[in-house]
């Protein structure tokens, strides 16, 4: 029923070998011709045949993002019975998030969760049956994405988010009040003043969008809990993953401590691990916080990383977390196989599904074997980022996006010289495309907030 | 026993601003109408403020005469000052607000209804309503008498089971001392009607001779003042205007309220109703914005041959020698004589969403509503629903269909969505900033954007119809000609600009760019535009707007578009959203209490997500099939 040009990762996000961006609607055609160069570079793929292959590269302006194969495919003989493009990019996430991202620059829209699958029944083209498992999808589909999508943006990003809204408010109601009372609420010299706040508002917004590219403001990586007894070789095993040779540490200022996380890139596998400090300064996560807390954080984990000692016996709290690793993913490591070994590979493999490596955090071995590991669970599959969290960051962006462009217009107006009532248009704009990010919806917040702040009339 | 027994085709309850727009559009459909009132003296009455009109309220009184209504004419013919607020800000904000006569406003109303054909006044208290398998079938007075009929409008106002409160002193009437209607409320609840209590106040009259005047401001009206009628000659509305007066509260006033507080009704509980955040009495003002030191106080005349003055903000329900001690520590009211006091009032009133679009009672078929017992606030507001209550009425009679006006298209429509679909808990009064296409719902051109429909519904004549062609013709073309006609770089048109402060030209332009430049307007470019044709009244302004503002004009129809497309998906009236598995509890809940009538609707409540709704349209579909 919507018209608009939608577009996402259709393939799921991990780095295998190719990746799919489809894009959907009627202007699907229209916005891959700006971005899709052919290799003689004369091609139109809105004159091409429909459900054809076309070789060629995607293109933002001169540079070159992807070499690529597109599909074309002509509604209502489609997913979605829409036009739709399919760009064959690589699977690298460094790829495909790069084409996804030039697609919405030239016009299409994040889609929102289960929109496809939505548009595709709306079009007739799934059939009454599956009525019931679309809207199951739409429904699950959006609470995942409301879930992760606050879950994904740090705690101070959220802050100065929510703030800059509830200042937009305030000037709204300010000006609305002023237009629903003049003759008890003055805006003599307003604009100047409001000129002065939307140009740091601004500024606050050009930051995160900055922030957003850095990808400072996002996890985008694999949530990994480390767990093991005491004396394990926790944190060491940390200080070698984040040793500077092989690993990118970030670390985020205005996180509080006991929230910190590590990101580490593993072969271009990124991994945040979880609640490191409190690996640091306990040395014990299964004591200190207990079995159940660890149990709470794996619940939430896509891995977990079980640190062993082998030159102790396994007693009952490694049976408590073996317990809990069933039917989770999971890599156990042997640690200080450099010293005696008490516990061996035989005897846990006997224990345990998972992949067990041996490694000695001190001497520096088998950390190779882990990285092969990795990448052996991320490639195949077993690994993944969520497409629909990646997407949802996507969306974040696309909104702080517009709420820039909502405060530029508002300058415009100033600068214009356009009536008061104008500047409330765009500064409406704003508040909703945060309240995007935020999930706060706008409802009845403007006249609420009139009633609260201003005296109004008689 | 012997009773009046009388059949007529519409009913109307009530003879305030909702009752008489609803019974004049019945009548004037050519429907037999009754229309009851507990006094003929209180027809048309203004108790509380004598203004009509004002930000958003003034787009409401054109939006009712483009259609057809009566208030627009009535206030022309009764107003004794006029101004148009909001001139230093831009077209959408505009708003007519005029001080009108109070007895002559009244007096005009009343002998345009008992002119009007097919419409009979009844004095009389209304206690029942009469329902037959969901089906309106007339209505009961208090002597016993029957009048059935096919549709029945009720607007009883404040009057139902009104209580009149001022300090420890509450009494038992409506308005100013005007009889209660203290049994329709039983009957409405016997028929299943979900019924609120709200409260309004209005502050205390004054004898204009007891005040010096020399201590406040003098507030003038407009030097060229602006008909609300589409229909009145401006030249018929320059008349010797009167002055209103400003003055201000004061510390001492706020420390008499502050020290009395304690025996005002609405805080020691007395009073239960819920009142309006926008119309706070001045003890509420003091309490809430405590650091203000002072309050605007409006001294405005009530009509020409009265010397009783309205104290604009001073709204009250506090005893009556706090009322006595409070005025007299204003600058000017010193020695101020109380006509009236000011006091609360708390009446009956229904859940609004009770109703649909149309406002007629989604079960009780032919029994519509109207007015302050909607739930809303204001003369403005009671006579737009009126009006609309008394079109749809009348249509569901003659088995036509009725009239929806969406919020892309009137305040109006606003205004009864916002009624009929959100949960309200005080009396709703209109606001700009409630209308989220407000540039596209000015007050000047409420005739473009409704007169249309009026005509369709059959209350504007062809006549009126046909100049509102012309104009329309004439806007268009007169837009084409200004984007398309060009002027040079000649001496005259420099000079001219040079004159307005604007930026000389270096190639020739047209004179839609020169309009769009901040500093000039179409009006001011008459002076170099050689061929500009004679225009009919108002089609320069609109021209104007349209040029000048045409960006974000063109942006609100985009969205209008978008609404529209929702607007448009009808969700049926019996859906079981239980039986929609997906939905989430919460929203589940909503749409049940709500019953939107499309997904537009739906999509504005608050608590329904937008995977709600996509699930909704799937499963819409789903029936479809």
């Amino acid at each position: 029923m919507r018209a608009d040009t939608i577009a996402a990762i259709s393939t799921a996000m991990s780095n295998s070998g190719i990746g799919i961006i489809r894009i959907s609607g009627a202007q699907s055609f229209e916005v891959a011709d700006r971005i899709y160069r052919s290799k003689n570079g004369q091609k139109k793929l809105s004159k091409q045949k429909s459900h054809t292959i076309h070789y060629g590269y995607i293109v933002d302006g001169e540079e070159m993002i992807d070499e690529v194969l597109v599909m074309l495919m002509r509604g209502p003989h489609s997913f979605t019975a829409e036009d739709t493009v399919e760009i064959n990019c690589h699977g690298g996430v460094l790829a495909m998030k790069k084409v996804l991202e030039t697609v919405i620059k030239y016009g299409a829209r994040p889609a929102e969760p289960g929109e496809f699958t939505k548009r595709a029944f709306l079009n007739g083209r799934l059939d009454l049956s599956q009525a019931e498992a679309v809207m199951d999808i739409i429904q699950a589909k959006n609470q995942y994405a409301l879930k992760s999508s606050l879950g994904q943006l740090k705690g101070s990003v959220l802050k100065p988010m929510k703030e800059l809204r509830s200042e937009i408010l305030y000037q709204l109601a300010f000006i609305e009040s002023a237009l629903d009372d003049p003759e008890h609420i003055s805006l003599e010299g307003y604009p100047q003043k409001l000129m002065e706040q939307t140009r740091q508002w601004e500024r606050k917004v050009t930051e995160l969008i900055d922030s957003f590219e850095n990808g400072r403001i996002v996890k985008e990586g694999i949530n990994t809990v480390i767990v093991g007894k005491p004396n394990a070789g926790k944190s060491s095993l940390l200080n070698v993953l984040v040793g500077e040779e092989r690993a990118i540490v970030t670390d985020i200022a205005g996180t509080t401590r006991d929230t910190l996380e590590e990101h580490i890139s593993i072969s271009g596998i990124s991994l945040n691990i979880i609640d490191t400090a409190g690996i640091r300064s306990t040395e014990d996560i299964v004591e200190k916080i207990g079995v159940e807390k660890a149990k709470e954080k794996a619940e939430d984990a896509d891995l977990i990383i079980y640190v062993v000692d082998s030159s102790t016996e396994l007693d009952e709290n490694d049976d408590a977390i073996m317990e809990m690793l069933r039917g989770k993913r999971a890599i156990v490591l042997l640690n200080k196989t450099d010293l005696k070994m008490v516990t061996t590979e035989e005897t846990l493999r006997n224990r345990i599904e998972h992949p067990v490596i041996a490694i000695s955090a001190k001497e520096q071995t088998g950390i190779t074997d882990l990285e092969e590991a990795l990448k052996e669970m991320f490639f195949h599959g077993d690994l993944s980022f969520n497409d629909e969290v990646y997407i949802t960051n996507v969306r974040q962006k696309q909104a702080l996006e517009e709420t820039r462009e909502s405060l530029q217009q508002v300058e415009n107006s100033i600068e214009m010289e356009m009536p008061e009532d104008f500047y409330s248009i765009d500064l409406m704009s704003a508040y909703e495309s945060l309240g995007k990010i935020t999930g706060e919806s706008v409802g009845d917040d403007l006249v609420n907030e009139i009633f609260s702040k201003f005296c109004m009339g008689k | 026993m012997n009773v009046v027994e009388e059949f007529v085709d519409v009913v109307v309850v009530g003879a305030g601003h909702a009752g008489c727009e609803a019974a004049l559009a019945s009548a004037r459909l050519g429907l037999e109408t009754v229309i009851f009132t507990v006094s003929v003296e209180s027809i048309a009455l203004m108790p509380c403020n004598p203004n009509i009109g004002g930000s958003s309220k003034g787009h409401l009184v054109r939006e009712i005469d483009a259609l057809g209504g009566e208030m627009g004419k009535n206030i022309d013919k009764t107003f004794i000052q006029s101004k148009m607020l909001n001139k230093s800000k831009g077209p959408a904000v505009h708003s007519l607000r005029a001080q009108a006569d109070k007895a002559e406003y009244s007096r005009r109303m009343r002998m345009v209804l008992e002119n009007a054909d097919h419409l009979s006044i009844k004095q009389a208290e209304v206690n029942e309503i009469l329902v037959e398998d969901g089906k309106i079938t007339g209505i009961k007075t208090n002597s016993g008498a029957i009048y059935h009929c096919k549709a029945c409008v009720l607007c009883t106002g404040t009057y139902l089971n009104a209580r009149c409160i001022h300090g420890d002193v509450s009494v038992y009437t409506g308005p100013n001392g005007l009889q209660a209607a203290n049994h329709l409320t039983d009957s409405l609840k016997a028929n299943g009607i979900e019924m609120y209590r709200f409260k309004t106040g209005t502050p205390a009259r004054i004898d204009k001779r007891s005040i010096d005047f020399s201590k406040m401001e003098e507030q003038l009206g407009d030097e060229r003042v602006v008909p609300f009628s589409f229909t009145t000659n401006p030249d018929d509305v320059q008349i010797d205007q009167a002055s209103c007066w400003l003055t201000y509260t004061n510390e001492k006033t706020h420390e008499i309220i502050r020290k009395n507080l304690d025996r005002s009704p609405l805080y020691s509980g007395m009073i239960e109703g819920t009142g309006p955040r926008y119309c706070p009495s001045i003890e509420d003002k003091v309490v809430k914005f405590s650091d203000k030191n002072r309050h605007q106080v409006f001294i405005e005349p009530e009509g020409l041959y009265t010397n009783e003055m309205y104290v604009g903000g001073m709204s009250s329900s506090l005893p009556e020698d706090v009322q006595h001690d409070m005025y007299h520590s204003v600058p000017g009211l010193e020695n101020a004589k109380i006509v009236r006091n000011a006091y609360a009032i708390e009446y009956d009133c229904i859940n609004p969403r009770q109703l649909d679009a149309t406002l007629e009672f989604k079960k009780i078929h032919g029994l519509f509503s109207g007015g302050q017992f909607n739930g809303s606030s204001g003369y403005e507001e009671a006579a737009a629903q009126g009006l609309i209550a008394g079109i749809n009425a009348a249509l569901s009679v003659l088995g036509r269909e009725k009239l929806i006006l969406d919020r892309s298209e009137a305040y109006i429509g606003v205004l009864i969505d916002d009624l009929v679909t959100k949960d309200n808990r005080e009396p709703y009064r209109m606001m700009t900033s409630r209308a989220e296409y407000r540039l596209l719902l000015r007050q000047d051109n409420a005739d473009i954007r409704l007169t249309e429909k009026g005509y369709q519904v059959g209350l504007i004549d062809e006549a009126r119809y046909q100049v509102l062609q012309e104009k329309i013709r004439q806007i268009k073309e007169e837009t084409e000609r200004v984007e398309t006609t060009t002027v040079g770089t000649g001496e005259e048109v420099q000079k001219f600009l040079e004159q307005h402060g604007s930026t000389l030209l270096k190639s020739g332009s047209t004179l839609g760019e020169l309009i769009r430049r901040p500093e000039l307007s179409y009006e001011m470019l008459a002076e170099i535009d050689k061929e500009r044709p004679e225009l009919m009244r108002g089609v320069g302004e609109q021209v104007n707007i349209n040029i000048k503002y045409e960006g974000y004009i063109k942006r609100q129809q985009k969205q209008v578009e978008q609404f529209k497309k929702l607007e448009s998906k009808k969700i049926p009236k019996d859906l079981n959203y239980d039986e929609v598995g997906s939905l989430r509890i919460e929203a589940k809940q909503k749409l049940k209490m709500f019953q939107p009538l499309s997904i537009g609707q739906a999509s504005r409540i608050s608590g329904v997500s937008p995977a709600d709704i996509s699930v909704l349209l799937v499963y819409l579909e789903q029936m479809r099939r």
